[in-house]
């Protein structure tokens, strides 16, 4: 293991998973935690509860499609909604470098207040530290969120079998793209916003109309390949992803492609990857594209039985290859 | 312009898949291809190109990846200018975490060295801009796609009179280092698929010296997994002739004179001069150096380091493999100590570095899974 913690430690790769496992598991060993899940879920008092937390360092706070402040609400009520749970109530931690111009804290509040009124959720409970200037970009916010699992879900990985379909709710890459567009360093303009949205609704309405839903996990850091691994790590079955079935935006394909960047393991903030019963895949389809935010849903692969604990794709051309983690932040080529 | 989807077309793949197999027949003989260009690597297990090739038909990745074939002492230098105060080393994302002799530049940075990542020359003679107090350094290696680029920010830097910007030239050019393979004769190629990107800039008639001189059949390739097979087809069809000619399968992009006005800048800044390439050693006429009318912003000029190359890990065969004679799975390192979040050769850190990709995505799937 490095000495130090490098860039990459916090990329959601393999470098992340090593500390995880070496240094947090290590340390707060219990049977939640080991599930690795969105957010952790425990009974207590002849109730379901789900249970999670999330750091939001962003630079540039605002971008095209939200800012800090929404992603800090959002991001926390969909670690949640991919529960199963409905989301109650959040906290809001809040880390400000000296400096930042109480006009934009104000406008960062705001789009929390918003984004948690459109969820239906209330912040109850909150923490200010102000540090020194550092030059980072103003204002690091966490947010916890507890919410309550109904008794008729049953999400989990053991009900996956082989042949149950993967949807995703829309395009991917869209998140990243924009926030490296708002970068300086970057040339090229883009007017892309971020898919940055709360998943709820979309969620809790497709949970009502089929019971065909197994797992559900939120596709931000690390991207499709990164979570369809942790979906089948450790497990008896493999994911086969069919690439001419991935919806990417043009503009997204145009710059990943020029950046050397590969889309597959791109954040997102507002996508969600559903392992369906393929029965029902049509019926879950249908009420996605019902709702605003799944407009764009279509099946991207399926489970397989061979290679297990693993992820493939079917490539464009008839071949396949294997989606692997990543060790570290993705580096842009030279030439 | 047609969009990139109508070159990853399954049914063209096929088809030349079908040619491919069909020339191999009729030629009846072990061929060996070389992609010099590491993003070629990339593209040939992106799309799970050998899935559609012959046994008997080899590719090999040549010395086309930046990081990969510049030396350990070039990292040396840049780690040790990094650990000078007032010093912002500016450097493409590719060469941080490639290990130098004792530390990387990644670790220089979590140990507070200011080391940024910027897309292009030109955003650091802007960072060079906004920091007057502080010396930048850009380190500059790669080949002919990025040498114009360098030039260009040299010159507009001698025309905003910045004294602040400086430049760790390591730039090299390809078609000199094609030829020290040939001419080191440790390994027969049939046939090189060219490199899109440099021919860009220096243009696919360059190369009529290695068909010439060596009777090898060059071919200019594009980087979609369809002119990737297309130009093996052409190098295949040249072989069972018996010929040897530059085609041009890129000419969308790549004309045969090149970019004019680009190898202009490159010339006006840059004269050539004998270059140390890791695994091959030093090649003559091999690399750029600033001119001395330039040599204000040659960091080499203003603080010179005396160092000797330290010898890599004597287990890495980073250098043999750069030759086309190994391949990573030959490595003891390989995927044990050598992994890309711990890379101990530089082949394994550019993701465009044959261990890498191999690493990445060379992992055989069960032949069931490939036939489904």
């Amino acid at each position: 293991m490095q000495k130090k913690i490098m860039m990459g430690h916090g990329s959601g790769g393999e470098l992340t998973h090593r500390l995880i496992k070496e240094i947090f598991l290590k340390n707060f060993d219990n049977e939640i935690l080991a599930e690795l899940k969105d957010s952790a879920v425990f009974d207590y008092q002849q109730a379901r509860w789900a249970f999670t937390t999330d750091s939001y360092v962003i630079k540039p706070l605002f971008f095209p499609g939200g800012d800090v402040g929404k992603l800090a609400i959002c991001g926390t009520i969909n670690d949640l909604a991919v529960v199963g749970a409905k989301p109650l109530y959040v906290s809001c931690g809040l880390v400000i470098e000296e400096g930042l111009e109480i006009s934009l804290l104000k406008k960062i509040i705001g789009s929390m207040k918003k984004a948690a009124q459109e969820a239906e959720v209330k912040v109850i409970t909150g923490d200010t530290k102000v540090v020194e200037f550092t030059g980072f970009g103003g204002l690091f916010i966490n947010t916890s969120g507890i919410g309550v699992v109904p008794q008729e879900v049953k999400l989990s990985i053991e009900r996956i079998r082989v042949g149950d379909r993967i949807i995703i709710n829309g395009t991917l890459g869209d998140h990243t793209i924009a926030i490296i567009s708002q970068r300086k360093e970057f040339d090229f303009q883009t007017n892309l916003p971020s898919d940055c949205a709360s998943l709820y609704p979309l969620i809790a309405r497709t949970m009502r109309i089929s019971t065909g839903i197994k797992v559900m996990r939120d596709v931000t850091r690390g991207g499709l390949a990164t979570i369809a691994h942790e979906l089948v790590s450790k497990n008896n079955f493999g994911v086969e992803l069919w690439e001419e079935a991935i919806p990417i935006k043009k503009e997204v394909e145009a710059i990943t492609e020029i950046l050397g960047l590969d889309p597959l393991y791109l954040a997102n903030e507002g996508k969600v990857l559903f392992v369906v019963k393929k029965e029902e895949s049509d019926k879950i389809l249908q009420a996605l594209h019902g709702h605003p935010l799944g407009k764009e849903a279509c099946i991207i692969g399926k489970i397989v039985p061979t290679p297990a604990g693993k992820v493939y794709l079917r490539t464009s051309i008839g071949t396949r290859r294997l989606l692997d983690l990543l060790s570290g932040d993705q580096l842009p080529r030279i030439c | 312009m047609k969009y990139a989807g109508e070159f990853r077309e399954r049914q063209a793949a096929e088809q030349l898949s079908g040619k491919i197999h069909h020339l191999m027949d009729h030629i009846g003989r072990k061929i060996t291809l070389m992609e010099v260009c590491g993003t070629h690597t990339m593209v040939i297990f992106r799309y799970g190109i050998r899935q559609l090739l012959p046994d008997k038909l080899q590719l090999l990745s040549g010395p086309g990846c930046p990081v990969c074939v510049t030396p350990n002492l070039y990292l040396d230098k840049a780690i040790i200018y990094s650990s000078k105060n007032n010093v912002i080393i500016t450097t493409f994302g590719d060469m941080l975490r490639v290990p130098g002799s004792k530390s990387s530049l990644a670790d220089e940075s979590s140990r507070g060295a200011q080391i940024k990542v910027v897309y292009s020359s030109l955003e650091s003679l802007r960072i060079a801009e906004d920091n007057p107090e502080k010396e930048i350094i850009f380190l500059a290696v790669g080949f002919e796609t990025t040498a114009p680029t360098i030039a260009a920010s040299i010159l507009m830097a001698k025309e905003r009179n910045l004294s602040n910007y400086f430049v760790l030239c390591a730039h090299k050019l390809i078609p000199p280092a094609m030829q020290a393979l040939i001419e080191m004769g440790e390994l027969k190629v049939d046939g090189f698929l060219c490199p899109g990107h440099v021919s860009t800039i220096i243009g696919s008639e360059v190369y009529q010296f290695l068909c010439q001189d060596y009777g090898i059949p060059c071919v200019v390739a594009g980087f979609e997994p369809l002119d990737v097979l297309q130009t093996i087809y052409l190098l295949l069809s040249q072989i069972k002739a018996g010929q040897a000619k530059v085609e041009n399968e890129y000419e969308r992009v790549v004309s045969p004179q090149g970019n004019l006005r680009a190898l202009e800048l490159m010339e006006q800044v840059f004269e050539t001069a004998d270059s140390s390439w890791r695994g091959l050693g030093k090649i003559k006429n091999s690399g750029l150096r600033i001119r001395d009318t330039y040599a204000q912003f040659d960091i080499e000029r203003k603080w010179p380091l005396e160092m000797e190359e330290e010898t890599p890990n004597p287990k890495c065969i980073c250098g043999e493999i750069l030759r086309g004679l190994k391949t990573p799975p030959d490595c003891s390192l390989f995927g044990k100590t050598c992994r890309p979040g711990h890379p101990v050769g530089p082949c394994m850190v550019s993701q465009e570095g044959t261990c890498a990709a191999y690493y990445r995505y060379g992992q055989s799937l069960p032949s069931k899974v490939l036939q489904s």
